[in-house]
């Protein structure tokens, strides 16, 4: 244990900058599987099959093992931060394609009734109605996501991409000797700590943008 | 005659199902008609063919003359209010900008909505300054439902479709909706289609009724004491159930009939002027005490005058069973009956004491439209008034 104070003390400026690398992974991975997430939910969810369809092909991408895809990744796009980016899209993608569709159906019929019935356009209906009151739903859905790409992403660094995973592989590297244990335990810890910080980070966005009607 | 809205042979088809059968239908400018009937008559999906949430099989609709059967549905629905039992505020948004919805889409500038959706929740009885800038899930029931209505009436359509719009709420405030609800009336004159399955809202709302029957046709379509007095055939008859007396009560509102001035004294007046008021009231054993701003507080007998000490306020027994004059005298009745002292006070829209209705001016009103009926009766054609009717307002 020692060992491990004793590392960190030394090499706490490099842990930040892999910590930060680490967010940055997961965060730019969460936007894009936002957009297309939200967007594939807005698409399909007035269609029972379609939806179904689109939560079955998402759940497939996360049945896949993560290192398999990265590899595939490495084959198609080669290596880097680019590979683990799209990797880590589509793993996020089930939560908030699941969330959004479901968000969107489980709006109060009635108020849909009544949004249509006042003469508003199908735009104005989605992006003024639908969408705020499925927003609290679809950012849970975000928030999973991102709390299961954030461990994933450690992986990532077998693909040569930044982050955390690179203390962890490098202690796998050189197991045996004194500073594998180290490098391992600080780069997992360096994970839970950016999970906890992107969890604060989910409950103050959900203060900001759930509008305050739907607040509890 | 003008006419609002005409319907002509307006036929929905759903797949395998017959939901409205040509129904034709003239309305007059300024009127509310109630569409009732059993469910699954086709009454609420022909009210929603007015607006085109339902598209027609065949039929056209007119509306003030145009034809809209093929316009842009948005752009139509913009120009009908429309407000349905469930209410459907958005509760992610506050009351003002609820209200707003219909202004909005149709691009007014921002003071002109604010300016109209004050005017709105004053309309309805509503602080602006209060409630504004609240939300859909801090208000009650009777609340959201009067904030429905602004809604529908934002942008000041000449349409009104309503869809048992005081289904929801509790039978208290259902009659105080109502009452409400014809008072705006009285100011606004929208032309408005209301659909419930209730006979008696249909009496005490509609300036004329629309009777739809299990073949998805109307059956009758006429002013209320017409069909009450003389219903077209054996499925009215039915529909309308027993009780047409007392449901013609639902016919004269409080503000027709002559009320009795019950002996009257402020709260304050003073013990022994009070005993003394009560004396001189012959015939009366209650006096009614009114507070400073003349609302109805407590009845008081001579026995709680007795007791001694100056304070009123908590003696004898609450002026409850309190009634509007736009109210009917069936509300009357209904109030009368639950009341200590077997009548119903009169109050106006402030709350302020106007008299009182007792049994006798019930019995008065409803010697009247006896009266009355027999009279038309007479003129009318005898031959075609089914015998039962004839009987029934010959006794």
């Amino acid at each position: 244990m020692q060992d491990v104070v004793d590392f960190l003390a030394r090499r706490w400026p490099q842990l930040l900058e892999l910590a930060v690398e680490h967010l940055l992974l997961v965060l730019t991975a969460v936007v894009f599987a936002t957009l297309i997430g939200v967007t594939i939910g807005v698409l399909v969810y007035r269609s029972p099959p379609l939806s179904s369809l689109a939560t079955s092909v998402t759940s497939t991408i996360l049945t896949i093992p993560s290192l398999a895809l990265f590899a595939l990744m490495v084959v198609w796009v080669g290596l880097g931060d680019r590979s683990a980016i799209i990797a880590l899209t589509a793993y996020a993608l089930l939560p908030i394609v699941r969330n959004t569709v479901t968000g969107l159906q489980e709006v109060d019929p009635a108020v849909s009734e009544s949004a249509r019935g006042m003469g508003l356009s199908a735009r104005s209906r989605l992006l003024r109605i639908d969408l705020p009151l499925a927003w609290p739903v679809i950012l849970t859905g975000v928030r999973v996501a991102t709390m299961l790409i954030v461990s994933i992403a450690a992986i990532a660094a077998y693909i040569g991409a930044g982050g955390l995973g690179n203390w962890i592989f490098d202690g796998l590297a050189r197991r045996g000797s004194v500073v594998a244990l180290p490098l391992i335990i600080s780069g997992t810890l360096g994970v839970v700590l950016v999970a906890f910080l992107l969890d604060a980070f989910f409950i103050l966005v959900n203060k900001l943008t759930v509008p305050k009607g739907l607040q509890h | 005659m003008e006419f609002m809205i005409q319907l002509e042979k307006l036929t929905k088809r759903f797949p395998g199902q017959m939901a409205v059968d040509e129904v034709s239908m003239d309305i007059p400018e300024g009127e509310i008609v109630v569409f009732v009937g059993p469910s699954g008559c086709g009454k609420t999906t022909t009210l929603k063919m007015i607006n085109r949430l339902i598209e027609p099989t065949s039929g056209s609709i007119f509306i003030d003359g145009e034809d809209v059967t093929h316009m842009n549905p948005d752009k139509l629905r913009r120009r009908i209010g429309y407000v349905i039992q469930q209410i459907g505020l958005f509760p992610h948004q506050t009351i003002a900008t609820n209200i707003a919805t219909v202004p909005r889409a149709l691009k007014w500038d921002k003071d002109r909505i604010a300016a109209r959706v004050d005017e709105l929740l004053e309309l309805v009885g509503m602080d602006p300054d209060v409630y504004r800038d609240r939300y859909p899930k801090e208000l009650s029931g009777g609340q959201n439902q009067r904030i429905g209505v602004a809604r529908a009436l934002a942008a000041d359509p000449a349409v009104m479709l309503m869809d048992e719009p005081f289904g929801a709420v509790d039978p208290i405030t259902r009659e105080r909706l109502q009452s409400e609800f014809l008072r705006l009336q009285d100011e606004v004159q929208k032309t408005i289609c209301f659909v419930t399955h209730d006979v008696d809202e249909a009496i005490k709302m509609g300036d004329r009724i629309a009777i739809f029957g299990d073949d998805h046709k109307i059956q009758q379509f006429d002013r209320p004491e017409t069909i009450l007095s003389n219903p077209e055939n054996e499925f009215v008859e039915d529909f309308l159930g027993s009780g047409a007396a007392l449901k013609r009560l639902h016919l004269r509102r409080v503000r027709d009939v002559d009320l009795t001035s019950w002996p009257a004294a402020s709260l304050d007046e003073g013990r022994d002027s009070l005993r003394r008021k009560l004396e001189e009231a012959e015939g009366y054993s209650f006096l009614l005490l009114v507070d400073d701003r003349g609302r109805p507080s407590r009845w008081v007998s001579s026995r709680d005058l007795d007791r001694s000490g100056e304070d009123m306020s908590d003696r004898g027994l609450p002026a409850a069973a309190l009634v509007e004059p736009q109210g009917t005298l069936h509300d009357a009745l209904d109030e009368m009956i639950t009341s200590n002292v077997g009548c119903a006070i009169v109050v106006d829209k402030q709350g302020v004491y106007q008299g009182v209705v007792d049994i006798d001016t019930v019995m008065t009103a409803v010697n009247t439209l006896r009266e009355e009926l027999r009279g038309r009766l007479a003129v009318g054609s005898w031959h075609a008034v089914p015998s039962e009717a004839v009987e029934e307002a010959r006794s």
